[in-house]
């Protein structure tokens, strides 16, 4: 039965590849069409952030009227150009559509192994990845992400890619050490802190796409200028990253906790341990910059994106890499 | 880029700084406490505190690349040994002890002094910021990020303001009526004085978590000891293999108890091809005498064993096969069952023995045990399951000065062979012996045999009594809560005023200001607007309409 089931669940997850990466023409189609739309005014863009601090008034006398719809394309569907709406719309039911099959790809696992579906790589891959679309698609509900989808979409598909090649092991039951209730909470908890991060880091690498110096007119810089505007974005990247930090802080204690259960010791400096904190020092880093005149904007960009390398780093070198406590890649 | 209170003022600030004049960055007279007081403002600034993270995650790197004295003992011998040109550079930085390093130490310890000289400030301008009323509304409100405007025409100043002092009221705002100099009227609001107060817990509990773990290190002790099956140990320091106690623990302080470990079961995995002889459960079936009690109990890799203050846990487990030696008139020598230490998943495993006396020579032999047997294509032996299904032992054996009368502690898991010379196993033309259980095999130059007996397991556990965890717990919980506060509670200033319109009737505005990032701050003013907006009634038809 095992077998099978993991045999089927892997079918799945090739399943939600394919329409994962149909999602992602989608959306890469649907950015090419925003960038076919002459620029529009600063002024006429939509907020991505839902009540931003708009001064207009309808009530009011004399207030310059806000502009027609034909003229501001990204008011007009989410993104704006001709075709652009509806290639998100596609995108967008696309990426449902494979996680639902993504999903179904996991929690099969999970049946077949008897227990959570997060305990070696490549189910740390797995279940990962759904919790990025997941994250994406529940703050897609709130916030304009539709220009986000092609980065989110090419990032799982890549990193469902490498998980299947590469960390792809057969269904094992779990050693002793992995056996307690904290790998349920612990685990799955930093697998969505790292979500949010991942998220956030998509965000920050447009916002320095879009604060970078104007050039000539082209293609990329008519994409930019149907983006949302810095403003938006840092404050959405920002978002992201306090709820990341949030479950990040809580990873940290709990498995220091799990580790004094196991092993006697809270903390021990191992390998993994010290990149945990390393991650968590830099977010905090990050939140210190946002706070700081100089420093916000492009600089805490930066470190987000610093930050989000070294949970990468954490993941894919520090596991397959680097002898510890903490051997359950599973490879 | 976030509209904020606080970016208006100098960073460090929160947002209860308002009020006070802003601290102008004034160049420091020549004079010793000028400068200290300069180096102190630098160090206590915001931007320093940056730095110093940055700084701090940078440096905990190298601590992951090269092998901890503290986590890793054998990666560090590992390392020296491939690396003697690099040893100057590890031995001046503490590189093997990173995080205890001079440097290391520096870094972390300039932070908390720049966050003590943050937060002790911070604490009393929100102490003061808690008791203040709210702050005065500003002449022009409509510069404010958060602002809405309405005409109501037949709705008197005074009533709307009263409707939302008691709308703010009933959302938890503070609130204060203000008469501005040009006659105006208006209500000042202010919530969320959780958020300043969930930074400062947060940043305290780091402090708190921090002096914890610095002090409580001299209340903690730890002990290593293995115990094969059927052996007993009576907790006294001598009974450890190795210990370590902090400078307030005395000897009387260690918990006396006793502990057998009647058995350590092992289940395989059986059922799934994948992973075959994977283990599923270790068990350490013990028995604890405690003040004359008897308890019979097990510990397991997740579930530690308290006992007498103490709480004990499985760190390991392997073999320690029964060995007896006998010189050549058959009188038994040596006979112990000696520890292996596992190599690898099929616990292929490393073991020593020291016969000092009783032998024409010191003998020395270094053991693999393969608990089932296998050939590898070279001939050598591997193990290709970690149960018993066909144990071989097989011995190189030295001869020579074992380095016990020396005075300097030996390991009893390491053979210095330089002092030795090897009469048996690879490199001599006598191959390595290979013993099965129960048949004696000789010791090469007629020194006497080696037999060996039954192989039990044996458990390596850790006992350990750390006072230190429910407070260090309670910190960290205390930290997260108040991060969660600091992060999510919303902070702020809302502000209502009328004026009689030019044409008659009332002009309504209300406007907002929030201290960091709050989405909601748009339409919380929009809202109470609109509350304070009567609805238009329906006009009242005639007398002749019943009312119900
Ligand atoms: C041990 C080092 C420190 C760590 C790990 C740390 C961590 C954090 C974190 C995670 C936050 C974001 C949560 C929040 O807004 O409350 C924060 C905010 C803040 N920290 Fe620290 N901090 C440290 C040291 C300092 C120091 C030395 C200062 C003073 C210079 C400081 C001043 C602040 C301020 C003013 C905020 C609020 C910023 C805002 O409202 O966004 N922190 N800190």
């Amino acid at each position: 039965m095992t077998p099978f089931l993991d045999a089927l669940s892997l079918l799945l997850v090739y399943s939600a590849i394919a329409i994962y990466a149909a999602a992602f023409v989608a959306y890469t189609l649907h950015l090419a069409r925003r960038a076919s739309t002459p620029a529009v005014p600063v002024t006429a863009r939509v907020p991505v952030t839902a009540g931003a601090t708009r001064t207009t008034d309808p009530n009011l006398a004399g207030t310059p009227p806000t502009p027609a719809p034909d003229t501001t394309p990204a008011a007009a569907v989410p993104g704006g150009g001709r075709g652009a709406g509806k290639a998100a719309r596609v995108g967008f039911a696309l990426t449902v559509l494979g996680w639902v099959f993504h999903l179904a790809g996991v929690v099969l696992r999970g049946v077949a192994a008897d227990r959570v579906p997060w305990a070696n790589m490549f189910e740390f891959s797995l279940t990962g990845t759904a919790l990025i679309i997941a994250t994406f698609l529940a703050v897609s509900l709130r916030v304009r992400l539709a220009y986000l989808g092609s980065a989110v979409l090419g990032l799982t598909v890549l990193l469902l890619g490498v998980a299947t090649v590469s960390f792809y092991v057969p269904v094992v039951p779990l050693m002793p050490a992995l056996q307690s209730g904290w790998l349920v909470i612990h685990v799955l908890v930093a697998l969505l802190a790292t979500a949010f991060f991942g998220l956030a880091f998509l965000v920050s690498l447009t916002y320095l796409l879009t604060t970078r110096r104007r050039g000539r007119p082209s293609r990329l810089t008519r994409l930019r200028d149907s983006l949302p505007g810095p403003e938006d974005l840092d404050r959405l990247a920002y978002r992201l990253t306090i709820v990341g930090f949030i479950l990040w802080t809580f990873t940290l204690i709990a498995g220091a906790i799990w580790a004094g259960r196991a092993w006697g010791r809270f903390w021990g400096w191992d390998v993994k341990e010290v990149w945990t904190f390393i991650i968590w020092v830099l977010y905090a880093g990050y939140l210190h910059a946002t706070a700081t005149r100089g420093w916000a904007g492009t600089r805490a960009a930066w470190l987000c994106i610093v930050g989000f390398a070294a949970v990468l780093f954490n993941f894919g070198v520090v596991n397959v890499f680097f002898t510890g406590l903490h051997s359950y890649s599973g490879l | 880029m976030r509209v904020s209170i606080r970016s208006e003022q100098a960073p460090q600030l929160p947002a209860d700084h308002v009020d006070r004049p802003v601290d102008e960055p004034t160049n420091p007279r020549l004079s010793v406490s000028g400068w200290a007081r300069w180096a102190w403002r630098q160090l206590t600034s915001m931007r320093t505190a940056l730095v110093l993270l940055l700084l701090l995650a940078v440096a905990a790197i190298p601590g992951s690349l090269i092998p901890q004295r503290s986590s890793d003992p054998n990666g560090v011998i590992q390392f020296d040994k491939t690396n003697p040109g690099w040893m100057w550079a590890v031995d001046l930085l503490q590189l093997h002890d990173v995080f205890g390093s001079v440097w290391f130490s520096a870094i972390y310890l300039l932070l908390f002094a720049s966050l003590i000289g943050c937060v002790i400030p911070r604490i009393r301008h929100h102490l003061t910021a808690l008791l203040a009323p709210p702050p005065a509304t500003p002449r022009n409100l409509s510069r404010l990020p958060a602002h809405t405007r309405r005409v109501l025409p037949d709705t008197p100043p005074g009533a709307v303001l009263d409707a939302a002092e008691k709308a703010l009221r009933r959302q938890r705002y503070r609130t204060r009526r203000v008469r501005g100099d040009d006659g105006r009227d208006s209500v000042a609001a202010e919530r969320g004085y959780l958020r300043e107060t969930g930074n400062l817990l947060f940043h305290v509990a780091l402090l708190a978590v921090l002096v914890v773990v610095g002090v409580g290190g001299g209340f903690r002790f730890t002990g290593q000891r293995v115990l094969v099956e059927g052996q007993t140990f009576a907790s006294t320091r001598i009974a450890y293999d190795s210990f370590t106690a902090g400078r307030f623990i005395t000897d009387t302080q260690i918990p006396t108890f006793s502990l057998t470990l009647d058995r350590f079961r092992v289940d395989y995995v059986l059922d799934n091809v994948n992973a075959l002889g994977m283990p599923k459960t270790f068990d350490a079936q013990v028995t604890t005498t405690t003040g004359g009690t008897r308890q019979a109990s097990s510990i397991r890799v997740n579930e530690p064993l308290s006992v007498a203050g103490t709480d004990i846990y499985l760190l390991g487990n392997g073999y320690a096969p029964t060995l007896t030696v006998r010189n050549p008139a058959g009188k038994i020598v040596f006979r112990d069952t000696v520890p292996f230490l596992p190599q690898d998943a099929n616990l292929t495993s490393l073991g020593i023995v020291k016969v000092p006396d009783g032998l024409a020579e010191q003998v020395g032999l270094v053991g693999m045990l393969y608990p089932t047997r296998a050939t590898t294509a070279s001939g050598a032996f591997a193990s290709s399951y970690p149960d018993l299904l066909d144990p071989v032992v097989t011995f190189n054996v030295y001869v020579g000065d074992l380095g016990l009368n020396t005075g300097v502690p030996v390991s009893v898991y390491a053979l210095d062979t330089s002092t030795l010379t090897q009469i048996a196993g690879r490199g001599t033309p006598t191959p390595a012996l290979q013993l099965v259980p129960g048949t004696p095999v000789p010791l090469p130059d007629g020194l006497g045999t080696i037999e060996l007996g039954p192989i039990p397991r044996f458990a390596s556990l850790e006992i350990a009594a750390d006072p230190t965890q429910t407070p260090t717990l309670i910190a960290a919980v205390a930290a997260m809560a108040g991060l969660a506060l600091s992060l999510f509670v919303p902070r702020r200033r809302l502000w209502v005023r009328t004026t009689t319109g030019r044409r008659g009737g009332t002009v309504l505005e209300v406007a907002g200001l929030a201290r960091g990032d709050d989405p909601r701050l748009q339409p919380t003013v929009d809202t109470l607007a609109t509350r304070l907006t009567p609805t238009p009634t329906p006009p009242r038809g005639g007398s002749d309409d019943p009312v119900p």
